[in-house]
């Protein structure tokens, strides 16, 4: 009987626990994909600012509220502009970022096969 | 033929790529948040400063009044320096100031008002600095120029003798 109530005692506090290890997980990815504002060349996961404390503290909220990691990063964006995002947005400004090394690239491939067959 | 257009595709190519990055090099690397911006004041609940009543952001923002919201904390230095010019900003019926007590502990701000006076209309206290995240802010001191429930202004550090008669200038 004692081992039933202790095991119901555990059973109710373990539910009380509301973060989950996979919330932990996506609450760290989002934290080390965004940009600490304030501090030089840091992340806000690897930063203990204030800005980057209290940031950590909306993502967990925002991640119990039920948004997904793509809502909290474009709530992010939002509110303090694109810079947060460590990964660059594909648009306008960015095309000849992402496009340059996929050109060269290929370019670079054409060169090898017209030497290739040109030897052949 | 084709010898020859491969050269000049190829001294081209690195001409522009070359006047892309000259360009870019002469970018400001400093990130520069967007002062002027017209966003609406996000809706938060607070405790008030004074006693554990719950503050809603609707109640305080009203149409058609300014609101000049005020992030600070005793702990803060900067805030002292700018403490005179929120005193200065006061003395003006024209606008609410409103403060966000940003991580501190009462006594130390309730102090820290004693001495260099209390120049808020309202205080509510954000104690995790959760809702000023929700504003967008950076950190202490940061003020919000609030009209018609938007953000039309925002001061990022102390605001000083300029920003003050900036203040005065859009509100008159």
């Amino acid at each position: 009987m004692k081992f039933i109530h202790i095991f119901l005692i555990v059973a109710i506090i373990l539910n009380f626990n509301f973060l989950k290890a996979d919330e932990i997980k996506t609450e760290n990815k989002i934290a080390k994909n965004l940009r600490c504002l304030i501090c030089q060349g840091q992340s806000v996961h690897d930063s203990d600012s204030e800005f980057a404390i209290s940031l950590k503290l909306v993502i967990k909220n925002k991640i119990q509220e039920g948004l997904s990691e793509e809502q909290i990063y474009s709530f992010l964006k939002m509110k303090y502009g694109e810079w947060i995002l460590y990964d660059p947005v594909f648009n306008r400004n960015t095309y000849f970022l992402w496009l340059l090394p996929i050109l060269i690239f290929l370019a670079g491939g054409a060169i090898i096969i017209k030497r290739f067959y040109n030897k052949k | 033929m084709k010898s020859k257009f491969i050269p000049i595709i190829l001294i081209l190519f690195f001409l522009i790529t070359f006047v892309i990055f000259f360009k870019g090099l002469k970018n400001p690397n400093i990130y520069t948040p967007d002062v002027n911006l017209k966003k609406e004041v996000p809706s938060f609940k607070l405790k008030s400063f004074e006693n554990d009543s719950i503050v809603i952001s609707e109640k305080i923002f009203k149409d058609n009044d300014y609101y000049f919201m005020n992030i600070w904390a005793s702990w803060c230095i900067p805030c002292k320096k700018e403490h005179e010019f929120l005193m200065e900003l006061k003395k003006d019926d024209r606008i609410e100031l409103i403060g966000f007590n940003y991580k501190d502990n009462f006594t130390n701000a309730s102090s820290f008002l004693k001495d260099l006076g209390n120049p808020y209309d309202i205080i509510v206290s954000d104690k995790d600095g959760s809702v000023s995240i929700e504003w967008g802010a950076y950190g202490v001191p940061e003020s919000f120029l609030v009209y018609q429930n938007k953000i039309i202004k925002r001061f990022i550090g102390p605001i000083n003798e300029d920003n003050l008669l900036e203040i005065q200038k859009i509100i008159r």
